[in-house]
């Protein structure tokens, strides 16, 4: 297809982005030395959530691209939960 | 349509000459073709290992080779079966020789990533097979490398796991090309519902292919690491889990199978509305039903593992899903024979073998049920039972749709007929053949006869006698089937022989080398038979 489209996104959001990447390693980092026992895990993976998605918004495009391609993301997020899911429901009921 | 003016893509008009032209090319459809040779040899291979296995079981006892070696060759015939002859199977020779022409392309999206699949493909072949002649010895796991057996047999697993971790990344590379070919690259006015049904299929596939794929990957690596580096994923001596395995082998190789069988279904879809002269009875049920076998399919993977020990629950939340998955492909097949109700049926070789593929199908998928549902599975699980279950879905469907795909679209590869007697003569082999080496395998699997056994009781002798006399009638098919397509030159074919709807009818035959020289814009569905 001939027809393209191209984005332009200001310097600023990019810093701004970074700045939130950065912040929120620190916090990854910083809660490490406090014991959360069983919870330690979740909260690395729910701040790793939050910079993906903040990752996949603005730098891999998906904020200013076709819908189609969050719906493919979403898609594809959602069977490999429910994979993970599954797996781990054998486990828990064992 | 224009007559065309370019050369037809078997000439070579390019920098290189012979083979050289050929392993350079990026037309899909002379990668199909490449596919196409490649995976003879390997089917043949695959064939003359099963048919040594025959021979061993031809009586009780040790007949011609021990019962190490009997496990060696198993082990091969299903490596190179599964991951080098049904997992690339049709999408890889008939998605891109057939695909782009049919939605009205030049070419796929990606034509060198193209040309580098099948590279991996081979090198990956390669690989796999340098495991029976490197190291300690042919791997002995069986096709599964079930841990923690594989992370301890001193045969060479890794050669073999390696091999198939390169073939999955030309099946993940494939599969995007086909993802975005099918968005990017539709003719004009072909929206997705006037799409023809084998693209629909292989879109489906594609995106197991992408989304399952990876996870044997990296299961297969923790299998190398396990090996190698001794670290406890799945061996119970080191701290992991064997059940671990079994999940995370599943998760790819159960949706695997609808790899293989979505664009076999495809292609019967294909041909019958050719053969009957009628639309298309469902369009929207089956373009809809081959996604949703892609998604339910991708959880019922533990029902390959009801006996080895996961939770209660587990077991029947996953025969259920099993069951939902039986739903799409039955409207399939409803669909398909209603689509022959009151056509005009003409019984060409192509049609006898979409015929066949129903009828056996029929049998490998009912079987399933039997198998999906928990009880009955304690019963028959790893007997001869699944042995012939397994066969009739992937031998009797895959193959058989295989064999279809390649009588129906031969004329349009290679510009030539081929002898209709002959097909039918070698039709009449494979079916019979096929039938009488697999069906006494479910009676001897229900009389408790277990698979992957190099010895067996008396009371099985029967039983595998009739097998091993159907795989010689087997091998008689497929030899005059491929006599009879490669042996010599048939008439010229015109560009539509059958009487078919779709883009590929409108191109000459052989088809030039950018199919088209102006894409057609569509106006209406595919399946347009007044």
């Amino acid at each position: 297809m001939t027809h393209t489209e191209s984005h332009i996104t200001d310097y600023r959001v990019y810093g701004w982005v970074l700045l939130a990447l950065l912040i929120l390693t620190t916090i990854t980092i910083t809660v490490t030395w406090i014991d959360l026992s069983a919870l330690t895990v979740l909260v690395a993976l729910i701040i790793a959530s939050v910079k993906s998605f903040i990752v996949l918004r603005y730098f891999m495009h998906l904020k200013f691209e076709s819908r189609l391609f969050t719906v493919f993301v979403v898609m594809v997020l959602s069977i490999y939960i429910l994979v993970i899911a599954l797996t781990f429901f054998d486990y828990l009921l064992r | 349509m224009a007559e065309a003016i370019t050369h037809s893509y078997l000439e070579n008009t390019g920098k290189y000459k012979g083979i050289l032209a050929w392993l350079t090319t990026t037309d899909h459809k002379r990668i199909g073709l490449m596919y196409m040779y490649a995976m003879m040899v390997f089917f043949i291979v695959g064939v003359l290992l099963g048919e040594l296995m025959r021979l061993e079981l031809f009586r009780p006892g040790q007949q011609f080779y021990n019962a190490q070696t009997y496990n060696g060759i198993f082990t091969i015939h299903g490596i190179i079966m599964i991951f080098t002859v049904v997992i690339p199977g049709l999408a890889a020779v008939f998605g891109n020789f057939s695909m782009p022409i049919m939605i009205g392309a030049h070419d796929v999206a990606f034509p060198r990533l193209n040309l580098f699949s099948w590279y991996l493909f081979i090198l990956g072949a390669a690989i796999a097979l340098s495991s029976q002649f490197l190291g300690n010895g042919p791997p002995d796991t069986g096709w599964t490398f079930y841990a923690p057996y594989s992370t301890q047999t001193h045969t060479n697993v890794v050669a073999a796991v390696f091999g198939a971790f390169v073939l999955g990344f030309s099946s993940i590379l494939t599969g995007l090309n086909f993802i975005v070919t099918i968005h990017r690259l539709r003719a004009p006015g072909m929206t997705f519902f006037r799409m023809p049904l084998f693209p629909w299929s292989l879109y489906a596939t594609a995106w197991i292919q992408v989304l399952a794929t990876p996870i044997v990957g990296i299961t297969l690596l923790m299998v190398i690491a396990e090996r190698w580096l001794r670290i406890g994923f799945f061996d119970p001596s080191l701290g992991g889990d064997p059940i671990l395995y079994q999940h995370l082998f599943w998760i790819y190789s159960h949706p695997a199978v609808y790899i293989m069988i979505l664009p076999a279904m495809g292609v019967i879809t294909e041909i019958i509305p050719t053969f009957a002269q009628r639309r298309v009875f469902g369009y929207k049920a089956i373009a809809l039903s081959s996604l949703a076998i892609a998604l339910v399919g991708y959880f019922v993977w533990a029902h390959h593992m009801y006996t080895s020990g996961m939770s209660i629950t587990a077991r029947w939340v996953f025969s259920l899903l099993t069951f939902l998955v039986a739903v799409p492909s039955a409207i399939k097949v409803f669909n398909w024979v209603t689509t022959m109700y009151k056509g005009s049926i003409s019984v060409k070789p192509p049609f006898l073998f979409a015929l066949g593929f129903i009828f056996l199908f029929m049998i490998g998928g009912l079987t399933g049920l039997s198998l999906g549902s928990l009880a009955t599975d304690i019963h028959v699980h790893d007997t001869a039972y699944v042995v012939a279950h397994f066969h009739y879905i992937i031998f009797g469907g895959v193959g058989f749709a295989f064999f279809a795909a390649l009588h129906y679209w031969y004329p349009k590869m290679y510009g030539r007929m081929y002898n209709f007697r002959r097909a039918n003569m070698a039709f009449g082999f494979l079916f019979v053949g096929f039938n009488l080496l697999y069906f006494p395998q479910f009676v001897i699997g229900i009389m408790g006869m277990p698979r992957r056994y190099f010895d067996y009781l008396p009371q099985f002798t029967l039983g595998q006698q009739i097998s091993a006399v159907g795989g010689l009638l087997l091998l008689i098919g497929i030899i005059i089937m491929l006599a009879n397509l490669f042996s010599k030159k048939g008439a010229k074919a015109p560009d539509n022989p059958w009487g078919g709807s779709t883009l590929e009818w409108t191109v000459p035959s052989p088809p030039p080398v950018e199919n088209f020289d102006e894409i057609p814009v569509i106006t209406g569905e595919p399946y347009n038979y007044e």
